[in-house]
């Protein structure tokens, strides 16, 4: 707004005020609003940091495992044992709020079997067992990585742009309509001087027309 | 009802296949691209990607960032991490805070 010319009328200053009334309030809600996302968001953080360490190096172990079974039993068994798995993972997902972002909440339930191995242990490696044992400890954090890293990439886009509310209302919207009330109160300000001079100088034109009166 | 995917080279993802999970294996750049689309498109809520693979796909996995599903989350590939969720977080952070603080 600034350079833009405004009226200096009395309406427009009342509507100018208002406004810096609702910029106000609004700045300090958004700020309260950053303040408690930025709080929750690095908490987030510091959980997916851990779980994702979790996560690593548990599936490192499972890799681990994993290779060793394919060296000891060659690719095409170790396909065909893992070919058609018994469990199934059918997922629910729900939603929580956290400061008015909708974060997903994942609910897992296994279908089929409980027994994790698809397979005869006639023909594979023991190895195999052991990774897919790892593989199934994992699942649980992996899941909840899952739930932990959506919800922190969501916070941090909406705490992205609270910011930049918070900072266009503070630096931007707050003092240019500051600067514009300013400027029409001096406005009307001066055209109040510039009346009452003017009378005075009418009064004394009057009175030296009706009586050649002189000061 | 959703479910969950695997994406990746054989050899990295096939362990996931004895847990219920859908697997698929892309082999090609062009491959993955296609295939994370159609995941994304179907049920699944939640869809792994081997940080191996997650390197060529880095535009496609940007775009489902905003989307509360799917969630598109990577995993160290069978040659172990290469640290690019950590690089994803941090900048995650960064851009919220305004400043890298970790």
């Amino acid at each position: 707004m600034a350079g833009k010319t405004v009226n200096p009328t009395r309406m427009e200053l009342t509507r100018l005020k208002g406004r810096l009334r609702t910029a106000t309030r609004g700045h300090k809600l958004l700020k309260d609003k950053r303040d408690e996302m930025m709080k929750q968001f690095l908490d987030i953080v510091r959980r997916n940091r851990a779980l994702r360490a979790k996560v690593e190096e548990g599936l490192q172990r499972a890799n681990a495992a994993f290779t060793v079974a394919s060296a000891v039993m060659g690719p095409e068994m170790l396909e065909q044992a893992l070919l058609y798995p018994k469990a199934g993972v059918e997922l629910d997902v729900g939603y929580r709020n956290i400061m008015s972002v909708n974060v997903p909440v994942y609910q897992f339930r296994t279908t089929g079997s409980q027994d994790l191995y698809p397979y005869g242990f006639a023909q594979t490696s023991g190895e195999l067992d052991d990774a897919l044992d790892a593989m199934n400890q994992v699942f649980h954090d992996m899941l909840e990585l899952a739930e932990v890293e959506k919800s922190m990439q969501l916070l941090a886009q909406e705490i992205e742009k609270t910011r930049r509310r918070v900072n266009a209302l503070e630096y931007v919207v707050i003092p240019q309509t500051q600067q514009n009330i300013r400027y029409i109160s001096m406005k009307l300000d001066e055209n109040e001087r510039g009346n009452t001079t003017r009378l005075m100088k009418v009064k004394d034109m009057v009175l030296q027309d009706a009586h050649d009166y002189k000061r | 009802m959703y479910k969950i995917a695997v994406l990746g080279d054989r050899d990295s993802v096939l362990a996931f296949k004895a847990l219920g999970l859908d697997v698929f294996f892309v082999e090609t750049e062009a491959e993955a691209k296609a295939t994370l689309h159609r995941l994304a498109q179907q049920e699944y809520a939640v869809i792994y990607v081997t940080e191996q693979l997650s390197g060529q796909l880095q535009s496609e996995i940007a775009k489902y960032k905003e989307m509360a599903v799917p969630a598109i989350i990577l995993i160290p590939g069978k040659t172990g991490s290469l640290g690019l969720a950590d690089a994803a977080l941090h900048s995650a952070v960064e851009r919220a805070v305004g400043a890298d603080i970790s």
